[in-house]
């Protein structure tokens, strides 16, 4: 992908906000790239986790918020265990989610699951569904 | 010696199996489990934010409960509701102006969460306080030569902090299982994610988390899984359809919870109904090795 980058862009204030509400600094991350080879779904993703982290660092918010990348992540803290800086990736992720979830943009309609699914899912998994993709 | 114990949604349908079938083992090891009165939905997944209080609500109500009702542990059987409570205590109870926001929401229960209920895996229980050498030794039924892949998926062992082994080479399942008399094969999948709730709008994305966690487990020798939550249980065995379609020569493999074999090797026997919420048939595995 290619990403102009300003100085506006560098000085994005959301970028405070998810630190804020991932309690995280996302100016730790060195690019290692530990988090995306241990992701299990990185393979559907459109911005790696490590790709995330760097574009976090540049400002280029809307990028990752556009992503499919936040809505594939299956929250298995795989990328936060890794982190040889101690970064909770997972939180990072979970923050983007936050602010697109706030803004009441979600990626999941209930009406649209298939009736015959929703016989079939068990709570566990439309309850996790629904808190982690709708608002 | 009764264990308070917290069920969750799921164990009261989809994986009603899981609990009929441990409230039997733990009876049989003189550890009862008893269920807590008034429980709600934990929420299931933690929220990971740091300024939202509402939503870890679930979670702590439970907690507040069990402190009504006396208790001072907890002990769960589904990985993700431990983990969330689990994290949602740490959460709320590490920081003062936390645990009085969170009292302040639930204003209509009859006393404030203190945060003193500790909260077990019943692997940990097993392991820690009954002990693998006292369930070996009440054994009747040894699950030899059954080749099991012991699958943890996520939440038993990250985060790190409330991991109930070691985070990157845990072995409380396999020691489990090898007091039982079993095989138990550490598959290199075995820590990998199912996809989780991902199944609900992307079967496809969670067919091929089944394909690759079960081809791991194939190719190890494995001839059955092993699981301790409903949602992995369910993305390993009923998404095994999805996966089927797929890939044509994909093999199907049962899936148990843990403590439906521990039923059968320590002479509880396995029940048909458990049958009917598997979607793999295991009951002509069982039979193969002559375990019903």
């Amino acid at each position: 992908m290619s990403l102009k980058i300003t100085r506006e862009k560098i000085k994005n204030s959301l970028v405070d906000k998810i630190e804020e509400i991932s309690g995280q600094n996302v100016f730790d991350c060195y690019q290692c790239g530990n988090c995306s080879s241990g992701c299990p779904v990185v393979d559907y993703m459109d911005i790696a986790p490590h790709q995330v982290m760097r574009l976090a660092q540049l400002g280029a918010t809307e990028e990752i918020l556009n992503s499919k990348t936040i809505w594939i992540c299956s929250a298995c803290l795989q990328c936060s265990t890794r982190c040889p800086k101690g970064i909770d990736v997972a939180k990072v992720m979970e923050a983007f989610r936050a602010i697109n979830l706030r803004k009441r943009t979600s990626p999941l309609n209930p009406d649209e699951i298939d009736e015959k699914d929703l016989k079939e899912l068990p709570p566990i998994a439309l309850v996790g569904a629904f808190r982690k993709l709708t608002g | 010696m009764n264990l308070p114990y917290y069920p969750g949604c799921t164990l009261k349908t989809h994986a009603k199996n899981f609990e009929d079938s441990a409230m039997k083992v733990m009876e049989k090891l003189g550890y009862p489990l008893q269920e807590m009165k008034n429980w709600v939905c934990c929420g299931t997944v933690f929220s990971m934010t740091s300024d939202d209080l509402m939503l870890q609500l679930g979670a702590v109500r439970n907690l507040l409960r069990a402190e009504e009702q006396n208790l001072n542990e907890l002990i769960i059987l589904c990985s993700m509701c431990y983990n969330t409570l689990k994290r949602a205590k740490q959460f709320i109870t590490e920081d003062e102006e936390n645990l009085n926001k969170v009292n302040d929401l639930m204003y209509k229960e009859n006393i404030r969460y203190k945060g003193t209920v500790d909260i077990h895996h019943l692997l940990s229980i097993l392991r820690d306080r009954v002990t693998f050498d006292a369930i070996k030794e009440k054994v009747k039924k040894p699950l030899s030569s059954l080749k099991i892949g012991c699958y943890y998926g996520c939440f038993l062992v990250r985060p790190k902090e409330f991991a109930i082994d070691d985070f990157e080479d845990p072995s409380i399942i396999e020691d489990l299982l090898t007091s039982l008399g079993a095989d138990s094969i550490e598959f290199p999948y075995r820590l990998e994610c199912c996809g989780a709730y991902q199944t609900v709008t992307k079967k496809d994305v969670t067919a091929m988390r089944t394909y690759e966690i079960i081809n791991s487990a194939r190719r190890a020798g494995c001839e059955a899984i092993v699981t301790s939550c409903p949602l992995c249980a369910f993305n390993l065995d009923q998404r095994q359809k999805e996966t089927a379609e797929k890939f044509v020569e994909f093999e199907h493999i049962p899936v148990f919870y843990f403590t439906e074999l521990m039923s059968i090797a320590l002479g509880c026997g396995w029940d048909k109904n458990w049958t009917k919420l598997h979607n793999v048939n295991p009951e002509p595995l069982l039979k193969e090795k002559g375990l019903i």
